[in-house]
């Protein structure tokens, strides 16, 4: 984690962001700040770009055009330095199906230098409630069990800025919780998530956006939302006449 | 420094580790080499001299079209579950993938040939302890896998991925093979060091020069 | 298409007529009959120019592959394909002509020599490159895919030549195309050189022209949607 924190650096500064597949474009101009500790939820119809912002945040992407700070630094400058401060859980797993869960986890600990793995293992895998499976080829796991290691990957290296893309999809109750809890706990860590879960996303967000055609059409303070006319907001800001 | 290797050595250990699991790909691209071997051996005429001049090319057939079945997997490996997008995640330079990679593809044919090259010269009753080939499949091998490696990560990402990566591989390791037979045929003939120490330069430069381009080029490859 | 393109199709279009005519007139009125093998012989007029575009539109996709992995501009990436498919059609004429000529003259259709085999390997990794572009979805990753394949390639072209070259000099197989020039020889070929490589320059970059131009349908058409 940041000992060094300023806390008035942003967690995540984005200005004039594209992004562009040949040429079709996905992101057209995405001017974005968000705060440390922020709890961020991103919704938008299909095709609005919420999986390329993100892909793009968390440097699998490269931008087309515009700047990305994460926590102060030029992701084009250091990108090695800057990913291991971050994480992305989609609804890939990036896990090893061969590999026992241990395996796997013991693998992506050592590639983020985690110290003390071992035990931050035990601890993530207690938490999570998959200790009874840990020397278990993934590939044997449940989906929903598979997507519990996939947060437990995700959290390994304490990251200070986490993806969740559409966590909510294929999700047991256990991992759904854990979700929950990482959502809505205190702290430092700054959570960008994108669901298509209208109610949901209120729930656990604290600070709401919404994505359309590659746009920012709607972005505000969740405390300033009525949950009751929400969906209607949604549905302008989205020209969608329904979920 | 340090940490690089580490790292390199992670990846690296991974892959083994998977392979180790399934057996799959290497007992079954063992099977396909010693086959290669068996039918280019009918093709050219069983026994006599015929035979044991086509020996080296036959070696290196096998190794090779070995080789590019292995290859297939380094990448395609990664396919599954979006595993490359966790690799590109990591906090390591692209080109740590690349060397970690490699050292698995490289691994993995050097198994193939360990066990294909006895078999070839036990054919064709050639001395099975040869110093000299052993460094010519070393070293062949390692073209292979620089090259191999950086055209696995293209090819993955394109229609009929498994033709894909023979076409664009084979052509540009062609300099390496001709050094390898050559050098092969030397040895089976009885020559040393001397008689083949031009093609061993070949091999070197070859791997020196694609491992510097195959190095600088991969991020633009993974890279989206 | 602006004023100064226009102006300068035309310029070259001429020189490239201009070229052409001057070379049909030399290689089939001016130069003399070769006194060893014959009419055939003037094949070679048409052969070694063909080649020469081949190695240097290679050349070029080589470097604008470079170009384009440096700036991003689909524009050179234009150029590097367009090169490549100009050269696979002259590395195919070279492959088709070296073979009529040496029959009559040497009664042999191939031989594994540097210059033929190095062709060949050249026209391989002219496909290769193109397949690798067909065979990608998108067109920003089938860039960058091509862009490696050509670099890569080109590297391989000398490293082959110089490889079979040594493995001839070992083991030494029929020679052909070999033989002095004399002076309107010379010329000959050098006119010919300048035509087949002007005409490499005007399909390049009418080629590149309507790429550059379907990327633009495609870029409005998302824009339409």
């Amino acid at each position: 984690m940041n000992e060094n924190n300023d806390e008035s650096i942003p967690a995540i500064d984005v200005s004039g962001l594209t992004k562009s597949f040949g040429e079709r474009p996905a992101l057209r101009g995405i001017d974005l700040q968000v705060a440390q500790g922020e709890r961020l939820v991103i919704f938008g119809p299909n095709g609005a770009g919420k999986t390329t912002l993100v892909k793009t945040l968390s440097t699998l992407l490269k931008p087309s055009s515009g700047r990305i700070f994460l926590e102060g630094m030029d992701i084009r400058s250091k990108p090695s330095q800057i990913r291991s401060r971050l994480s992305l859980v989609s609804h890939q797993t990036f896990l090893y199906d061969d590999l026992t869960v241990y395996e796997n986890l013991k693998f992506y600990g050592r590639m983020y230098d985690v110290p003390a793995l071992n035990e931050r293992i035990g601890e993530l895998v207690t938490w999570l409630q998959v200790e009874s499976r840990l020397y278990d080829r993934v590939g044997t796991l449940s989906h929903g069990l598979q997507q519990r290691v996939t947060i437990a990957r995700a959290v390994l290296h304490n990251p200070s800025i986490l993806f969740l893309d559409e966590p909510e999809i294929g999700l047991d109750q256990q991992a759904s919780l854990a979700i929950g809890d990482i959502m809505k706990a205190d702290g430092r860590r700054t959570v960008v998530m994108t669901t298509h879960n209208l109610e949901r996303g209120l729930e656990l967000g604290r600070e709401i956006l919404i994505l359309n055609k590659g746009k920012v059409v709607f972005q505000e303070s969740r405390d300033k939302v009525d949950p009751t006319d929400f969906r209607q907001v949604y549905n302008n800001c989205t020209g969608t006449t329904g979920e | 420094m340090n940490n690089i290797t580490k790292k390199i050595t992670v990846i690296f250990w991974k892959d083994i580790l998977t392979e180790l699991r399934t057996k799959q790909v290497i007992t079954s691209v063992l099977v396909f080499a010693i086959l290669v071997m068996v039918i280019f051996n009918f093709a050219f005429g069983t026994g006599g001299e015929t035979a044991e001049l086509a020996a080296p090319g036959i070696l290196w057939v096998a190794i090779t079209f070995g080789g590019v079945l292995g290859f297939n997997r380094i990448f395609s490996l990664e396919k599954e579950n979006s595993r490359l997008e966790g690799l590109m995640l990591c906090p390591v330079d692209r080109t740590v993938l690349y060397w970690g990679k490699l050292a698995g593809g490289f691994t993995f044919v050097l198994a193939v040939a360990i066990v294909v090259t006895p078999v070839c010269l036990a054919l064709f009753n050639l001395p099975l302890v040869l110093p000299e080939l052993v460094l010519v499949v070393i070293l062949a091998i390692s073209g292979f896998a620089v090259v191999g490696t950086l055209f696995s990560a293209i090819a993955v990402n394109t229609r009929a991925r498994d033709i894909m990566l023979p076409i664009l591989m084979l052509p540009v390791v062609i300099p390496v093979i001709i050094a390898a037979v050559n050098a092969t045929s030397e040895i089976m003939a009885g020559g040393s060091w001397g008689d083949i120490s031009i093609w061993l330069q070949i091999i070197i430069t070859f791997d020196f020069i694609y491992a510097v381009i195959a190095t600088l080029v991969f991020e633009f490859v993974v890279e989206e | 298409m602006n004023k100064k393109n226009i102006l300068r199709d035309y310029l070259l279009a001429g020189l490239g007529i201009g070229l052409m005519i001057a070379a049909l007139y030399m290689v089939f009125m001016y130069v003399p009959t070769d006194k060893h093998t014959g009419i055939v012989q003037r094949i070679f007029y048409f052969h070694v120019p063909v080649a020469w575009v081949a190695f240097l539109a290679f050349f070029i996709t080589f470097i604008y592959s470079i170009l384009y992995l440096w700036k991003r501009n689909m524009k050179l990436d234009a150029i590097a394909s367009a090169s490549a498919e100009i050269g696979v059609i002259f590395t195919t004429l070279v492959l088709i002509t070296g073979p009529i000529w040496a029959k009559p003259i040497w009664g042999i259709w191939w031989t594994w020599d540097a210059r033929l085999t190095t062709s060949l390997v050249l026209w391989v990794i002219y496909i290769a490159y193109l397949l690798v572009r067909s065979f990608t979805g998108e067109p920003g990753r089938s860039a960058r895919y091509s862009a490696v394949v050509g670099i890569i390639g080109f590297i391989d072209v000398p490293i082959v030549f110089l490889t079979v070259n040594l493995w001839r000099t070992q083991h030494p197989t029929a020679i052909i195309f070999e033989g002095g020039l004399t002076t309107p020889m010379l010329i000959t070929l050098m006119v010919c050189i300048a035509a087949f490589t002007v005409l490499y320059i005007i399909l390049t970059i009418q080629d590149a022209r309507l790429k550059n131009m379907e990327s633009e349908v495609r870029r409005l058409n998302n824009r339409l949607v």
